[in-house]
């Protein structure tokens, strides 16, 4: 088996301070791999040089495209690498409105990214978007309110239909379950992992959530100060952390 | 099916003046299929550890353990997940589940990982959660409120779902009734005659006799002079 | 007539920056040329845009139409048509035919427009994504890239509201297969007409952008394969010169409800009711009685 994304020595400054320096990793088909850390540990800045929302200053991020195998995505021409955004690949916010149309309503969220890449059949994307929308466990009833008129759970599920409605391959999530009730946290988690188990995807989850981890994520990057400081299995990784500042994490996390 | 050569263990504490804590020390160990090897030994002696390191959870400094030809120490960890999801199984003390799901899918999911039909599996489930006598009102809730004794064996379900070659139990009766503890062994010693190749910790004598063909005392693997 | 202006008001400088800007608008269909618009002594909204484009390409032998909404005799048509009478002294007629350059505001004039004249729009919002994406560099970066699922949205939007797509102006259209333009106000009525052979001229003068469409320019309406577009008018003909096929306007006759509908090209219903046709609620014409 080939990796489906491949990242190699990618680094980022902001002038005299780093970034991310030097991170490299493997992703394989339907692998879920978790990046932890604290605020400024350079995680959201890695998060964005992937999904190319950044330009990195080094390093290489390869992709395994469907016509032309892999594929430096830094050295890609912009459309070519927003056509990948709208379709093999995909990007959750943390904040729902950021990654939403919140004027639109949620049928026409979903059906945006069918649109985009062509879909000329205004019965069959209301009718994708329908379906997409029972798979997050919306009722069929609310296509056609907006989003602004949703929960914040909602509008997380509504953003993930969005996203995985062109069917991606590898999905970029920035603190997906942040500023949600621990109570909706749950189901959102549930709710993730069943779609990516059922479609086969990859995902790199960005958060400082342990917990969410554990439960999402196959493998586990922990980074600190612009660095991965160690990877493994998540629940190796968890359990018995190696790098000083993985066992500083994990030893802080409150127990209920 | 298991084999552990020359495994040693020590745990670095990097926040408390990087104390050095041996635990473990050439550990050997072998499992053909269709037996069952008991761990014994005093608590703290490292049962856990070792049975730890065998799933992959633990790291390993030195050695060898290679489960189905997979040497767990040092594969990648896409490799590990692979030989859990097919290959290795582990019933642990407690249980951990995402909050909310349903019991029937807590014990089914080993199954649907593995891409067997939904139907297929929630039948199995059924099957087995019958079987370790959860009321079947229950199986539609969140395991996360049931009593110790009813997480115990929802947990055992969950590791039976899936037959798997190689199983880890981890006292796997502990606070169980007679009725369900004679379940359990019944379930290992199915899985025995199917083949699997099974590691326990078994505090209970009795049970341990029953399923188990001989035990390893692991205070042989402790270091010796310890820090 | 003294002449107190430059020809046309604007300056040569001036009138050669918006004619660059007006040649690679032509180069380019429906791709919106930025210009450095200028001060007009009337204030944006009434057409400044169209008035410099106007100005850029009049000549002093050139006849010119007004029309605001196919009108003739409206405010805005009627100063428009004063202020090139004084500042550049040209001809102009309420004829369709005898103009070489028409300026219009929100309409496009029933009579075939030929190869040797040219209609200038008054453009008030160019960025017919604008709507949907407030970001001039996120709109940009989409017109460059042909990322155009957005224009759709809009249109789903319409039909999961109204159950059908209830945008009646400044329907969206994409020029020669490559850019989506904005037409205008005009209604979508209209839009077939946009393959013409005069060249046409778009002008927004608040937003800063020329953009055009040169003679026989393939311009194709936004739609869904299962909601075609369709050009709509008011299903009934004209009450004064009875045509059918005519784009027009309702108006109200009483407090009573009484109402009647009329031809929004005031030429063209002029014309007709002067060869003879009459229409439910039309007197036969005399010149000069209406």
């Amino acid at each position: 088996m080939t990796p489906l994304f491949q990242v190699k020595d990618l680094s980022k400054f902001y002038g005299n301070r780093i970034g991310c320096k030097d991170v490299s990793f493997d992703l394989y088909p339907g692998e879920v791999m978790g990046i932890v850390g604290e605020s400024g540990s350079g995680k959201s800045t890695l998060l964005n040089c992937l999904a190319g929302h950044l330009p990195p200053d080094r390093g290489e991020v390869l992709f395994d495209t469907r016509t032309d195998g892999m594929r430096d995505t830094i050295q890609m021409s912009e459309p070519e690498r927003r056509m990948l955004g709208r379709t093999d690949w995909a990007f959750v916010h943390q904040h729902a409105r950021d990654g939403l149309r919140m004027g639109v309503s949620a049928g026409g969220n979903v059906g945006e990214r069918l649109m985009a890449v062509g879909a000329r059949h205004y019965g069959d994307i209301r009718e994708q978007a329908i379906d997409w929308l029972g798979r997050v466990e919306i009722n069929a009833d609310r296509v056609d309110d907006r989003p602004s008129a949703f929960s914040g759970g909602m509008q997380q599920r509504l953003q993930i239909a969005r996203n995985l409605v062109t069917g991606p391959r590898l999905v970029f999530m920035d603190e997906p379950t942040g500023g949600l009730d621990v109570s909706v946290q749950a189901r959102l988690l549930d709710l993730l992992r069943g779609l990516v188990r059922e479609m086969g995807l990859s995902a790199i989850i960005v958060t400082h959530d342990l917990a969410v981890v554990r439960l999402l994520a196959d493998r586990l990057m922990v980074m600190k100060d612009g660095h991965a400081v160690e990877t493994g299995l998540t629940d190796q990784v968890l359990d018995d952390p190696q790098h000083g500042y993985t066992q500083l994490l994990v030893s802080s996390v409150l127990q209920v | 099916m298991i084999e552990i050569s020359g495994v040693s263990k020590s745990f670095v504490l990097h926040n408390q003046g990087s104390a050095v804590i041996p635990v473990m020390k050439d550990a050997d160990l072998h499992v053909e299929p269709g037996e069952c090897v008991a761990l014994v030994g005093a608590s703290g002696a490292g049962k856990s550890t070792l049975m730890r390191m065998i799933y992959g959870n633990y790291l390993a400094n030195a050695g060898r353990i290679v489960v189905g030809g997979v040497d767990v120490a040092r594969a990648e960890p896409r490799d590990v997940l692979a030989l859990r999801r097919e290959v290795l199984g582990y019933v642990s003390q407690f249980l951990r589940v995402v909050p909310r799901v349903p019991t029937l899918d807590v014990v089914a999911e080993p199954l649907l990982n593995l891409g067997v039909d939904r139907a297929e599996a929630r039948g199995r489930a059924e099957d087995l959660l019958g079987r370790l006598n959860i009321p079947e009102r229950l199986w539609a809730l969140s395991p996360t409120t049931f009593s110790g004794g009813e997480q115990q064996r929802v947990n055992i379900a969950r590791g039976f779902a899936h037959t798997f070659p190689a199983l880890l139990l981890d006292e796997p009766t502990a606070s169980l009734d007679v009725k369900n503890r004679d379940v359990v062994l019944n379930l290992i010693k199915e899985a025995k005659a199917r083949g699997a190749a099974i590691v326990g910790i078994f505090h209970d004598e009795a049970a341990r006799d029953h399923v188990c063909d001989r035990e390893v005392d692991v205070t042989g693997f402790t270091p010796k002079a310890a820090a | 007539m003294t002449q107190d202006y430059n020809f046309a008001y604007l300056d040569e400088q001036t009138k050669r920056m918006i004619r660059r800007a007006i040649l690679k608008g032509l180069a380019v269909p429906g791709y919106q040329v930025p210009f450095a618009s200028r001060e007009m002594p009337m204030p944006y909204g009434w057409g400044t845009g169209g008035v410099q484009v106007s100005a850029s390409i009049l000549t002093p032998e050139d006849t010119m139409k007004v029309i605001d909404q196919g009108a003739d005799d409206t405010t805005n048509a009627v100063s428009i048509r004063k202020f090139f009478e004084k500042t550049a002294g040209v001809a102009t007629s309420e004829e369709t035919s005898k103009a070489d350059v028409i300026q219009t505001r929100h309409r496009i004039p029933e009579q075939d427009l030929r190869e040797d004249q040219i209609l200038v729009y008054q453009v008030p919002i160019p960025e017919p994504l604008r709507f949907l994406e407030p970001r001039e560099t996120e709109t940009r970066k989409m017109h460059a890239l042909e990322e155009y699922g957005l224009m759709h949205v809009k249109l789903y939007e319409d039909i999961s509201k109204n159950g059908a797509i209830s945008t009646s102006y400044a329907y969206p259209v994409k020029v020669e297969g490559r850019y989506v333009m904005d037409p205008s106000p005009i209604p979508k009525f209209d839009n077939p007409k946009l393959e013409m052979a005069a060249v046409q001229l778009f002008g927004a003068g608040r937003e800063q952008r020329i953009y055009a469409l040169p003679p026989y320019t393939r311009v194709v309406s936004l739609d869904f394969e299962d909601y075609p577009f369709e050009p709509s008018k008011a299903d009934h003909a004209c009450d004064l010169c009875g045509s059918d096929t005519s784009y027009l306007d309702e108006v109200i006759m009483d407090d009573a409800g009484g109402r009647m509908f009329v031809c929004s090209d005031t030429d063209f219903c002029r014309s007709r009711r002067a060869a003879g046709h009459v229409g439910a609620q039309g007197v036969p014409f005399e010149e000069d009685a209406a």
